[in-house]
This record gives structure tokens, C-alpha cells and sequence, in this order.
């Protein structure tokens, strides 16, 4: 593991971690669908624990592959409740545009 | 972490409640369990030592921030009675939730590890997703879940990158391991831009401006006492949070980030306070409100030396003022649609003390000489101006006058303005909340020392 990490270098982690990232901070703020927006945050989150992985290693250092679990499992209860949201908020409108959701203005 | 114990405890025992059909006694309960866990907070502040390698770090800091969280999830819960009296099948869940946004808090303010702030701030953020759209037949609740679930989980992976970035550059989430490596060696560059991502994390939490833009909606939609929650409890935790975070990582970023600090603290002072003179629902003017006193609260992190002790003073004095007027917002807006200014008129003559405690929750907002938010911002810009920031306590004192102005549109609407409707018996229990605040309010006025000393 340690090999392949030294072939490809670390900062090409970093470079596809951060493309990655800024892929999904470009669908939050582009896309009008929510579930799209939902993918897109877990998109950037993924980016996160790869990048984790590669630094565990990097460091010889189970700490950030331990962290992953952590955000993993946060990441699913966010997006647990994120869908709940979304639910109620298909029952009282009948979609999920979010250009539809211009209530509160002022 | 006697006290992080005992208040997921609490929590799962306020849930085993609703197994037991014993509805009417969650409320009661939980107070008591509360002011127990108050108790075991001062035997952590006198004897603060760190748990589980350092996961969690119990220091006079952490205790002092814990007290004042779990005095304000008092208040909350009490005012939770009234709120909740229609939708008393899911009161356990509600309650159960404010319990476990506690935990998150203290969890946030005593991390030791990396780790356990992230765990700590999700856990708070996903508490308050869920009370901000738990109005579920209300569009404008759903709403502002909605919003606030979005911003705060983009925010959420911005200071997860930040935190991956801190670990690739120091090889260890140990705060105190980060902290002493920070002023060491050569540092990869990703260390610097890490922090800068945790901050900007933060800022989107505490809604400093330029990332502000979801407050004034998300306060506006929410349940009222879910916005009474936010603008006092939520502020004070992630101002608190990033406090301990700029002390422990400073080290060499001291200039351009002060100016950072510096500029994000008087934009968010003047567009705050610029946008509340505009508004007519009080809530929203609230959350602008809100906004300006993040600004005043970010000036304690130009000088940390040790501004803990007027941090803790500030966020006492802002927050204890908050739980005064939601209490009042909370009955006056009871039946309403909306919260207009006009719900306001004439609550001067038709109930005298509620409006009085509203004059003086306001009028310690803006700075008033008895009540502690004057004496707040007299310690703080005392602070910071022998710091050197002369500049920046120039465009506070300024601000301090403008806000004044959308404060005494509500105090004359109340006093001035004839009253349009009946209004009905006031519940006990708001007098309560809202007096025991206030009073605590002009009590931190009178004795300062009080507090400040918490942190000496």
C-alpha cells in the first residue's frame, strides 16, 4: 500500500480529493433538485474520506481511516433526516424543486 | 464528562418515558435532571482533568460554557410546556432532541480530539434540522428545515475537509499534539488552509456575514421556540466552539488572521444592524439582530489573551436577554400567522409586565447602563482597544447607536400604538421564564465579577 502511495505521490490525492469536492459544491449550488443536492453533499463528503485514507497512510496512521467511519456514519443520519424533510415537504407541495420554496422573503 | 453522561442519559430516559405513558411527568422530570446535572457541571469545573486519551478535555473553560448551556436548555424546556400543549403525543420527542442538542454542545466545547468536535457539532446541527422543519404541516417550517438543513451540511463538509487537511499536515487529530506541533516546525501549506476552512465552517454556524444569508429565513419559518433555541443557545455554542478552536491554532497565523477576523467582524456588525432597521416581523428583525452580535462576539478573538472571561460575560448577557424576549414573542404570537410588529401594538397597556420585561430584554440587547448587555460591550471594547484595534471598536460604538434605532421601534409600537385584538390569560409559566431571565440579566449587571471571575 505504502509503495503505491510513494509511485502516485500524495498531492495527486489531495488534487482529485479537491476536484471532487468542488464538483459537489458546484451541484449544491447549481442543481435545483433537491435529491441532486443531497448526491452532491455526499459527493463532497466522499471526497473527504478519500482523502482521510490517503493520509492515514501517508502518516502509517489508523486514526483517519477510524475518522472515516465516523463521518460515514454521520453522513447517513444527515441525509436521513434531509429525506424525512424532503417528504414532508413532497406532501405539502407536490414537489421538490427548490425554486419552488420562496415563502420566507423579506 | 460526569455532565455528557448524565445528559444522554437524561435523554434516553425522557424517550423510555413516552414508552411508560408518563407524558405529564417529562417536563418536571427533566428540569430536575437538568439542575442535577448543573450540580455535577461545578464539581467538573473544580476539578478539570481530560478522559478516554483526551478525547475529552474537562477544563474551567468547558465547565463554565457547560453551566451556562444547560441554564439556557432550562429555560427552553420549561417554555416547552406552553409551545407543545397541542401536540402533547410527541412531546417526549421533542424534548428528548433538546436533551440530545445539549449533549452536542457540551460535546462541542470540551472536545480534546478532532473527532469529538465533529461528532459534536453534527450532533447539534441534525438536532436543529429536525426542530426547525418539525412543524410538518407548516410549508414555511418545512422550509426553513430545508434551507438550514442544506447550509449546515455544506458547512458541515467544509470543516470536515478543513479537519482532513489539519490531519494530513500534523498526522494526529489530538488537539494539544496539533497545538504544540503548530508552533514547531515548517508546516505544509495545507495546515493554514485547513484552518481557514474550519473557520469559514464555523462562520456559516454563527451566521457572521458574508455567510449570514440563511439566518433572517431559517429564524423566520422555524417554530418560534425553535428560533428562541438557535439565536441564543445554537450562537453561543458555535461562537464558543470557534473560540477554543482559534486559541488552540493560532500560532502562526496571527496577522492576516486577525485582519480576517477583523473585517468579518465589522461587516457582520453593519449589515446586520443596516438590514434590521427594515424589517416588520420581529423574528426576522431578530435574526439580523442576531447577526450583529455575532460581529460584537467575533471582537473577543482579535485579542484571545484572555477574553474568555468577557466572551463568557457577552454570550451570557446577549443570551439571557434572548430567553426574555422569545418568552414574550412567544405569547404575544401565540395565535398568529405571523409575527408582525403589528401583533405588538398596545401590549404596553394591555399586559404591562410582559412588556416592561421586552423594553428591558431589548434595551440590554442595544446596551443600556443596570442591564449586562451594556456592561458586555463596555468590558469588551474596553478589551479591545487595549489590544490595539481602535478602528474596530469605532465601527462597534457606531453600530451600537444604529441598533438602538429597530430596537425602540418595538418598545414604541408596544407603548404608543392602540392595541387591535384581545388578549388572553398569560400562562404562569412565561412569567416565570421571562422574569427569572431578566432578573438574572440585571443581577449579571450589577455583579459582574460574577461571571468574569468563572474565567479569570
Amino acid at each position: 500500500m505504502n509503495n503505491i502511495l510513494n509511485e502516485i505521490g500524495i498531492e495527486n490525492y489531495i488534487f482529485l480529493s479537491v476536484i471532487l469536492f468542488s464538483i459537489g459544491v458546484f451541484g449544491v449550488l447549481y442543481r435545483r433538485n433537491a435529491i441532486i443536492v443531497f448526491m452532491s453533499i455526499e459527493i463532497m463528503l466522499n471526497a473527504v474520506n478519500l482523502l482521510f485514507v490517503a493520509f492515514s497512510t501517508y502518516h502509517q496512521d489508523a486514526q483517519g481511516q477510524v475518522f472515516v467511519f465516523f463521518s460515514m456514519a454521520v453522513a447517513a443520519a444527515e441525509v436521513a433526516v434531509g429525506l424525512a424533510i424532503l417528504v414532508s415537504i413532497f406532501r405539502n407541495l407536490g414537489s421538490i424543486d427548490i425554486n419552488n420554496l420562496k415563502n420566507l422573503k423579506g | 464528562m460526569n455532565t455528557l453522561i448524565a445528559i444522554i442519559g437524561l435523554g434516553v430516559l425522557c424517550l423510555l418515558f413516552e414508552i411508560f405513558e408518563a407524558r405529564k411527568a417529562i417536563i418536571p422530570v427533566t428540569i430536575i435532571g437538568l439542575l442535577a446535572i448543573l450540580g455535577l457541571d461545578i464539581t467538573d469545573y473544580a476539578n478539570p482533568q481530560s478522559y478516554y486519551n483526551n478525547m475529552i478535555i474537562v477544563s474551567k473553560f468547558s465547565a463554565a460554557f457547560s453551566g451556562l448551556f444547560i441554564i439556557l436548555t432550562i429555560f427552553l424546556v420549561t417554555l416547552a410546556h406552553k409551545f407543545y400543549q397541542n401536540n402533547q403525543s410527541k412531546i417526549s420527542d421533542f424534548i428528548a432532541i433538546k436533551i440530545f442538542l445539549l449533549a452536542g454542545a457540551v460535546a462541542m466545547v470540551s472536545f480534546g480530539n478532532l473527532a469529538m468536535y465533529f461528532l459534536g457539532i453534527e450532533v447539534l446541527s441534525i438536532a436543529l434540522y429536525i426542530l426547525a422543519s418539525s412543524n410538518r404541516l407548516s410549508i414555511k417550517s418545512n422550509e426553513a428545515g430545508l434551507k438550514y438543513f442544506l447550509m449546515g451540511s455544506f458547512a458541515s463538509g467544509i470543516i470536515l475537509f478543513g479537519i482532513c487537511l489539519i490531519y494530513g499536515a500534523m498526522g494526529s487529530f489530538d488537539v494539544t499534539e496539533i497545538s504544540e506541533l503548530s508552533r514547531s516546525a515548517e508546516l505544509p501549506v495545507w495546515f493554514p488552509i485547513g484552518i481557514v476552512l474550519v473557520f469559514i465552517g464555523m462562520l456559516f454556524k454563527i451566521a457572521a456575514v458574508p455567510f449570514h444569508f440563511w439566518a433572517p429565513d431559517v429564524y423566520e419559518g422555524s417554530p418560534a421556540l425553535t428560533t428562541a433555541l438557535m439565536s441564543t443557545l445554537a450562537k453561543v455554542v458555535a461562537i464558543a466552539t470557534l473560540y477554543k478552536l482559534v486559541t488552540i491554532m493560532n500560532a502562526d497565523l496571527s496577522g492576516n488572521f486577525q485582519m480576517m477576523i477583523v473585517i468579518v467582524s465589522m461587516a457582520s456588525m453593519t449589515v446586520g444592524n443596516i438590514m434590521a432597521l427594515r424589517q416588520v416581523n420581529v423574528k426576522r428583525m431578530l435574526a439580523f439582530s442576531g447577526i450583529s452580535h455575532a460581529g460584537f462576539m467575533l471582537m473577543t478573538l482579535v485579542s484571545t489573551a484572555n477574553a474568555a472571561g468577557t466572551l463568557l460575560y457577552y454570550t451570557s448577557a446577549y443570551a439571557l436577554a434572548g430567553i426574555a424576549a422569545f418568552s414574550v414573542i412567544l405569547y404575544v404570537c401565540k395565535n398568529n400567522e405571523n409575527e408582525d410588529i403589528t401583533n405588538f401594538h398596545g401590549l404596553g397597556k394591555t399586559n404591562p409586565l410582559l412588556a416592561a420585561i421586552l423594553t428591558a430584554a431589548l434595551l440590554s440587547m442595544a446596551g443600556i447602563p443596570i442591564f449586562s448587555g451594556f456592561f458586555a460591550k463596555l468590558f469588551l471594547f474596553n478589551q479591545t482597544i487595549q489590544a490595539g484595534f481602535i478602528a474596530l471598536v469605532i465601527v462597534a460604538v457606531v453600530n451600537s447607536i444604529i441598533s438602538v434605532g429597530y430596537y425602540f421601534k418595538l418598545i414604541l409600537a408596544m407603548y404608543t400604538k392602540e392595541s387591535n385584538e384581545v388578549r388572553t390569560a398569560t400562562p404562569a409559566v412565561i412569567y416565570i421564564v421571562a422574569v427569572v431571565s431578566i432578573v438574572l440579566n440585571i443581577a449579571l449587571g450589577l455583579f459582574p465579577s460574577m461571571v468574569l471571575d468563572l474565567l479569570a
